[in-house]
């Protein structure tokens, strides 16, 4: 009896280690994350804005401010946040896999691979502002790739008349949008390619070497053994990505100087966000984040499950 | 025989195989190279030579370019260097060691709301911060801390992806034995995690430092809602200025140049430690 009690506090004392040890975390998180998440939320329910000299509100308007970011801009930003994210991801993707596959192929045995890793994966380190008003510079109406472009096409105008462009990039919905497009991709496609390898190198090679003795071709081992076995991995990150993608804002807001130009094609919701913050309609910036919220939450939740699956399974054997 | 010229088809179906990779890798790291070696070309020529043709040879005007960004009173260059390389440097120490703690935590003792608090973590690890954004700033306001650098490094205490990737490690890393051959020697449990623990886990939490240096030193959206006087900007701060009001009026070559400052001891320092970095990716999540 005495015994056990003696355990007893020993296994209490070191429970409370345990509680002290994770609680700046938890007190950091209430205190910087939880807590103005809860207060965006109830700022959403008023209308608190500034017109002019004028300051509106607070006042409770119920849900008003949701119905008004519905029926005004949110849609249209989401779909543009949705359309660039997905016209860098699809070329993402397909390049990641395949310059997995190949660096992953025991039969190809590239050289050089380490070079290779390094330099596709440099730019995701690099600022996306710096990045973006690079790109900026870049595409510019005088900028190289237009000077590129008139050396190509002969075109004497260009570099008689100041004013002339070959293409305005930025004046073109279609132009931004690849721009913003084209960096995402480049700042990522080699992250993906490092994590599809991990998941190509953890399957068993066993796999293979059975599907070899079947006489199984390349493209067949491809599409029944490595692209069942990576199907969690491609969902992870596909999930993960989106997530990244709703959250896009350093390049388009430096590509097109806020204003997601031309007429508010290439503007996405970080940046509508961003807007109401500097122009304090705290109203209307907590209705878009809390919309945003739920959206990152319901995509979470599918991280957090196929999080929690995989080491269930791996348990398992 | 016809096993022999079955097996030299191959073999040169594969080095035609080879070659397209080759050609196709060539063609992806020049893509990726293009963009900053045209910006280091740029940097080193004049405004109107950048206007007026185009080279990828370097200029002549790289002193010139440095020299005019650094007398430029609006872009404080060095001293937004400093402060870039302050937070970070704060955030990234904070994050790790916080994470660890917390990590060591929730690893090596048993207690009632353990497994809550777990999936807690878990749980909000993907939230984007920018939905909290507006109650932060005005948080930060009533606190009087706006236009100060702690709102940008305080919040590294909390940072659930930091601690995912170090929790993962330390599954992999530290026996529950050396906990318990460090409780032996005495000391309490928060001095063996500083003298013996900690030190353990330095590897993996070096990869997880440059992780959040990186993403702290690359931020744009939270120390520009925080940060108003001009000695407080930040690099990011700094480049967005580039695309205010009047482009059209800047000296190319001044732009170039501050875009090079903002990307070279980057790539630098990546160069440097490009290995470490790209084994730590893959680190803890997806293992597979």
């Amino acid at each position: 009896m005495a015994k056990s009690t003696s355990t007893k506090r020993k296994s209490v004392s070191y429970a409370k280690w345990g509680y002290i040890f994770i609680a700046p975390f938890f007190i950091a998180y209430f205190i910087f994350s939880l807590f103005p998440l809860i207060s965006t939320f109830y700022n959403s329910f008023f209308e608190n804005y500034r017109d002019g000299l004028t300051q509106v509100g607070p006042n409770f308007v119920g849900l008003d401010n949701y119905k008004a970011v519905l029926n005004s801009d949110f849609l249209k930003t989401l779909m543009n946040t949705l359309i660039i994210w997905f016209m860098g991801f699809i070329p993402q993707i397909l390049l990641a896999l395949l310059f997995a596959l190949w660096f992953t192929d025991l039969r190809l045995r590239l050289k050089g691979t380490g070079f290779f890793k390094t330099v596709i994966y440099m730019p995701n380190i690099i600022m996306a502002s710096s990045i973006a008003v690079l790109f900026f510079a870049l595409f510019s109406d005088r900028g190289p790739i237009n000077t590129i472009l008139a050396h190509i096409t002969n075109n004497k105008e260009y570099f008689e008349m100041q004013s002339t462009s070959i293409f305005r990039f930025f004046s073109s919905t279609g132009g931004v949008r690849g721009i913003a497009a084209f960096i995402n991709f480049l700042m990522w496609y080699g992250n993906t390619t490092i994590i599809l390898m991990a998941g190509i190198m953890g399957i068993d090679t066993s796999l293979y070497e059975a599907s070899q003795i079947d006489g199984a071709k390349g493209t067949q081992t491809f599409r029944y053994v490595t692209l069942p076995l990576l199907k969690p991995i491609l969902l992870y990150v596909l999930i993960t990505a989106m997530i990244g993608g709703l959250q896009m804002f350093d390049i388009p807001q430096l590509l097109t100087a806020g204003s997601g130009a031309p007429n508010n094609t290439s503007k996405t919701v970080i940046m509508l966000l961003n807007e109401h913050l500097f122009s304090k309609n705290y109203g209307k910036g907590g209705a878009v984040s809390v919309i945003l919220f739920f959206i990152a939450a319901i995509l979470s939740f599918l991280v957090f499950l196929s999080l929690r699956d995989r080491k269930k399974s791996k348990g398992g054997d | 025989m016809s096993k022999k010229t079955s097996k030299r088809n191959s073999s040169a179906g594969l080095t035609v195989h080879r070659i397209i990779c080759y050609i196709c890798l060539i063609i992806a790291a020049l893509i990726s190279l293009f963009p900053f070696y045209l910006m280091m070309i740029n940097a080193t020529r004049s405004h109107a030579e950048i206007q007026s043709s185009f080279t990828l040879l370097p200029g002549s005007s790289l002193v010139t370019n440095f020299r005019n960004l650094y007398e430029d009173p609006n872009m404080p260059v060095l001293r937004s260097l400093g402060n870039s390389l302050f937070v970070s440097t704060c955030s990234a120490f904070l994050t790790i060691y916080f994470s660890a703690l917390t990590a060591y935590g929730i690893y090596a003792y048993s207690f009632k709301f353990k497994k809550l608090a777990y999936t807690f973590i878990l749980l909000i690890m993907m939230v984007p911060t920018q939905v909290s954004a507006l109650g932060f700033v005005n948080l930060m306001r009533d606190f009087g801390l706006n236009d100060t650098f702690w709102p940008l490094i305080l919040p590294g205490i909390a940072a659930p992806m930091s601690f995912f990737f170090i929790k993962q490690n330390m599954e992999s890393s530290l026996p529950l034995e050396i906990v318990e051959a460090a409780r032996i020697d005495g000391g309490n449990e928060f001095y063996n995690f500083n003298k013996v623990i900690f030190p353990i886990l330095k590897p993996s939490m070096a990869v997880q430092a440059i992780f959040t240096f990186v993403g702290s030193w690359n931020n744009y959206f939270m120390p520009a809602l925080i940060l108003e006087s001009n000695e407080k900007k930040t690099l990011p701060i700094l480049v967005a200025q580039l695309r205010s009001a009047d482009y059209a009026k800047f000296d190319m070559g001044k732009v170039y140049m501050l875009l090079a400052v903002t990307i070279l001891p980057l790539i630098f320092v990546y160069l440097l430690l490009s290995k470490f970095i790209i084994r730590g990716i893959t680190l803890g999540s997806v293992k597979g």
